[in-house]
Order: structure tokens, then C-alpha cells, then sequence
């Protein structure tokens, strides 16, 4: 009941998979905040904005299980996604899994996060599975003040003390080296165009760029050029830092089976 | 932490559905006006609480003195006569 579970390899579970994790495991960083914000009133609107992430991973989990099940595995459960699979069944991009940081590294990583799950959730509202579109329907509104949060915070950091802008321009230069694993295709995103599933992940670089452009013009900061450096996250080779966070995360599931309050 | 370093304080108020009042809820620090909205969003409505928040300073609201409470509206305990209750309504005048 606590062993590992195995999911079919399917291209569209994978898509939703993908999805599902960057919202499960940047919910899991976000939560790590609780008690160690900056102020009482932002500690609760981090917490506030992981239990919507959460939210939204348990809808596309549930929504993956019954896929898997279609797709000739086994069917499952959000809880058994959540925290029985193994670390290379989690199929998030390396971003999402890296430490917190400091102030300015998540709320710069949850303006790269919010701005770029906002375009896709816009797109997957005419998603041809009419569950995913309902799901995007409403982590959308959600997705938008997430954005608009990080948005408002960077302005500040980076047009704040010296220290604020440092620790931002340090934070983006970490960043930067992630990102074009948001932004590049392979065969996960040409199933779910054809399918009409979701959008290709490199159809959101456009605009998310404008958006970002326009967020960091606001106070000069700009995003650094890539290095030659490639995640791999989405693949399911993760960071060093993943293994830590599952252990974390799955602890309990693993030790007490089932376990629930 | 010095008071001048501290963001200052607003009070928070909650309008829990269209047509009704905003009531006082609460206060929080924050730096600004649109921080201080933000926040009273994530601290005050995050159970459904409301559709709409204000925020005021709390330095700008000018309050009674408690010294001056027995002054200002213990008069009132024995003057019956300004509750509207000793007018006979006419039977045409329902739902009043």
C-alpha cells in the first residue's frame, strides 16, 4: 500500500503529469514559507497561494489517474500521484523543485511560475478533454492573482534598498538558467497539439517574455540570456534537491499507509 | 523592531455580499494603500468572508476620548421619547 506505483508511458498523461507537478511541487515549496514570512500578512498569502496550487494539482492528479487507467495501467487516486510515485515519475520542471531561497528568489520564481501557468491556463480553456478546460477555467482567476502578487513585489524588491535589488538580480541570474525548459517542445507537446490536449509549451515564450518584459522594465531589471545549461526536469531527471523534497513530502503516506485525519 | 522603521497600521474593512454594509474586521500593517488592499484580501477573505475590502489608515481616523464617555452618552440611557416607538403607525403603513 505504500510501494511505488508504476504509470503507463503515455504522451497525454505526461502532458497533464507535467502540468500537475509544477503546480504539486511549487504548492510544496510555496508551503514551506508557513511560519517563516517576512510579516504575519505575507506569510498567509504565501500559504494562501500554495493551497491554491495544491488545489489545482489535485484536479489535473485526479484527471491523470483516470487517464492512466485509460491508457492500459492502473487507475489511481490524487493521494497515490501525490506521494507514491518515485522521483523520476515526477514530471515538473527542475524551477519548480529548487530550494525557496530568499524572499527575492520566490517571489521571482513565482512571477516566472504565476505568469507563465496564467498563459497556459488561458490556452487550455479551449482544451478538447472538457475537464481540463474546466480546470483551467478556474485556476486561471487564481493563476492571475498569483501574478499580479509577484508583480506587485518585485516592483517593490527592485525598486526598494540596495540589498532588495541585489538579492533580485541574483535571483533572476539563478533563474535564468531554467527557463528554457519552459519554452522548448519534444514529443509530449506535439501529441497534445494534435490532440487538440493543450498548447505546445514553446507557444507561451512570446508572450510570456512580454509580460515578464513588462513587469522587470517597471524597475530595470532584466531577464539574463540562457547558458547552454538544459533542466531536465519534465523528463523526470531532476535536481539533487528533488530527492530531498519527496522525502519530505512523502513522508507520511510512506510510513502510515492511507493515512488520513 | 523601532516604530519608525514599522509600516503603519490599517484598519480593514469586509463587505460580506452586494447591498450590505462594509464592517470593521480587523487591521494589518503594510507599507501602502495598494499593499494594504492586496493584504486584507489574503488576511480577511480568504474563507469567503467578502466581495469587497476598504482599507484606512488607522491614524486617520479621529476617535471619541474614553474619558469623555459618561459625558458624551450615559445622557442618553433615560430620554425614551427619541426611539420612534411612541407613534401609531396607520394600518396602509405595513412592513415598517
Amino acid at each position: 500500500m505504500n510501494a511505488s506505483i508504476r504509470l503507463p508511458a503515455a504522451p497525454e498523461l505526461d502532458y497533464l503529469l507535467r502540468l500537475a507537478d509544477t503546480c504539486l511541487i511549487s504548492g510544496q515549496r510555496l508551503g514551506e514559507w508557513c511560519g517563516h514570512g517576512p510579516i504575519l500578512e505575507e506569510d498567509i498569502a504565501l500559504a494562501n497561494m500554495a493551497l491554491d496550487l495544491v488545489g489545482q494539482a489535485r484536479a489535473l492528479l485526479t484527471l491523470a489517474g483516470q487517464r492512466s487507467g485509460q491508457c492500459g495501467g492502473t487507475g489511481f487516486d490524487e493521494d497515490q500521484l501525490a506521494f507514491l510515485r518515485d522521483e523520476g515519475a515526477y514530471r515538473n520542471p527542475t524551477l519548480a523543485e529548487l530550494p525557496r531561497g530568499d524572499f527575492a528568489f520566490t517571489i521571482l520564481r513565482n512571477l516566472v511560475l504565476s505568469t507563465w501557468l496564467k498563459l497556459v491556463w488561458e490556452r487550455l480553456s479551449d482544451s478538447s478533454e472538457a475537464e481540463l478546460a474546466a480546470i483551467a477555467g478556474k485556476a486561471l482567476k487564481e493563476a492571475r492573482y498569483h501574478q499580479q502578487h509577484a508583480a506587485d513585489w518585485t516592483v517593490r524588491l527592485g525598486d526598494g534598498t540596495e540589498e532588495s535589488r541585489r538579492r533580485c538580480v541574483s535571483a533572476l541570474a539563478r533563474i535564468a538558467a531554467y527557463l528554457p525548459e519552459l519554452f522548448e517542445d519534444d514529443a509530449v507537446d506535439a501529441a497534445a497539439v494534435a490532440s487538440g490536449l493543450g498548447p505546445a509549451w514553446s507557444s507561451i515564450r512570446e508572450p510570456w517574455l512580454a509580460e515578464m518584459a513588462e513587469v522587470l522594465g517597471e524597475v530595470e531589471l532584466t531577464l539574463p540570456e540562457p547558458t547552454g545549461f538544459r533542466s531536465t526536469g519534465k523528463t523526470g531527471r531532476h535536481s539533487e534537491h528533488m530527492g530531498y523534497l519527496l522525502a519530505e513530502m512523502q513522508y507520511l503516506q510512506r510510513a502510515y499507509p492511507g493515512g488520513a485525519w | 523592531m523601532s516604530t519608525e522603521n514599522e509600516w503603519p497600521l490599517w484598519e480593514v474593512f469586509v463587505r460580506t455580499k452586494a447591498g450590505l454594509d462594509h464592517k470593521h474586521c480587523g487591521s494589518l500593517h503594510a507599507a501602502d494603500a495598494k499593499m494594504a488592499v492586496q493584504m486584507a484580501r489574503d488576511v480577511y477573505t480568504r474563507r469567503q468572508e467578502g466581495c469587497s475590502v476598504w482599507v484606512v489608515r488607522s491614524d486617520q481616523i479621529v476617535a471619541s476620548d474614553p474619558s469623555d464617555k459618561d459625558m458624551y452618552f450615559d445622557p442618553a440611557e433615560d430620554k425614551v421619547y427619541r426611539h420612534p416607538t411612541f407613534y401609531k403607525l396607520p394600518d396602509s403603513v405595513d412592513q415598517m
